[in-house]
């Protein structure tokens, strides 16, 4: 049993010592091995999540149809074109099925003014930067100065509505967007006042 | 809470959880059966009627938003015994087959007619995208049709 032991000793005494070598032989094996480096996301990061997140992307489609749930697809259902002014067509419109506000017996969403965005604010399948450029764009935005694209992006309840999505036809809550209504509005806002410069590409 | 309106012509007033369906108040509170459930979520269109002269998915939409509102069903499309053009093609182009869906398709089709008077074959399937589970697509678009020329003989309809 004496000699059972040792040599269980000694081949752990082994072990640990070839672990110690190797770790000190290479310096980047240990995720201590160098201080983590800190990351601070800026005011455009910030919005930038929140403007390419899902809840904003499906209601600015490339095309002409709206886009339905956390995987963005289409349905027939939800095949209504945007019409002339993104409210839908002459007899069947957005408000043919949504109302100013969730509605949880459906699965419904809904807020004031639920529409796409024009032709114009497409966003699927654009860059970050070619987002920025086209939001503050007066000729593409529809006119609006900065301060009024920081209104719509900080006080409109529809783009608002983003952080109260509600809940979807099965009953389980739509996601949100990854930043928080509260952070995403101080990055608007220092963004646009801090001139709404956009990074180069 | 008390929820006041027009339905079919008529006033009536009824106790219910605003934010349920309109389309059970119509149904259940109301007794009038010719609106019908068919997805609940604002899919198919068999529960569709008109709010203030647009159509609504009923199934989707709070009885509060009601107050005030003039609703008309499929009970009230016809105008005593003259039957709404609609009515009338789709009886002479025998369109049902199970006929669940078909309130929801007439007043679909009453609300395109109303907007566009002749519509093209782009109009019906961009305007009409209620769902027949009997696939009757195709002798609906002639009914659309045929509702569109008896409109025009009986313009007061």
């Amino acid at each position: 049993m004496n000699t059972k032991k040792t040599l269980y000793a000694l081949f752990l005494g082994i072990c640990l010592s070839s672990l110690i070598l190797w770790s000190s032989d290479d310096p980047t094996a240990s995720p201590s091995a160098e201080p983590p480096t800190e990351t601070k996301e800026t005011p455009f990061d910030l919005m930038m999540q929140v403007l390419t997140h899902q809840r904003c992307v499906n209601c600015h489609p490339a095309g002409d149809r709206p886009r339905k749930g956390d995987d963005s697809h289409i349905t027939r259902a939800l095949g209504i074109p945007r019409g002339n002014d993104g409210h839908g067509l002459q007899s069947i419109s957005c408000g043919t099925c949504h109302t100013t506000e969730n509605n949880d017996y459906s699965g419904v969403p809904g807020a004031p003014d639920w529409a796409l965005a024009p032709e114009s604010m497409t966003w699927e399948g654009k860059t970050r930067v070619e987002i920025a450029e086209q939001m503050m764009d007066p000729q593409r935005n529809g006119g609006k100065s900065p301060q009024e694209i920081m209104k719509h992006l900080t006080e409109h309840e529809l783009v608002l509505w983003a952080w109260e999505p509600g809940i979807d036809a099965e009953g389980l809550p739509r996601e949100k967007p990854p930043v928080s209504k509260k952070d995403f509005i101080t990055a608007v806002k220092e963004w646009i006042a801090s001139g709404a410069i956009i990074p180069e590409a | 809470m008390k929820i006041t309106f027009n339905i079919n012509g008529e006033p009536r007033s009824i106790d219910t959880d605003g934010e349920a369906p309109l389309l059970w108040v119509i149904r259940d509170g109301l007794n009038l059966k010719g609106t019908k459930y068919g997805c609940g979520k604002a899919a198919c269109g068999a529960c569709t009627i008109h709010v203030d002269g647009m159509q609504v998915r009923s199934c989707s939409y709070p009885a509060k938003f009601a107050e005030g509102k003039e609703i008309t069903t499929i009970e009230g499309l016809s105008q005593g015994d003259n039957l709404h053009p609609v009515q009338q093609a789709w009886i002479d182009e025998v369109v049902p087959q199970c006929g669940y869906c078909q309130p929801g398709f007439m007043m679909a089709t009453a609300a395109l007619l109303k907007e566009i008077p002749n519509p093209t074959d782009e109009d019906i399937d961009n305007n009409i995208i209620n769902v027949c589970r009997c696939a009757t697509y195709y002798r609906m678009r002639k009914a659309i049709h045929k509702a569109a020329a008896l409109a025009k003989q009986n313009p007061s309809e």
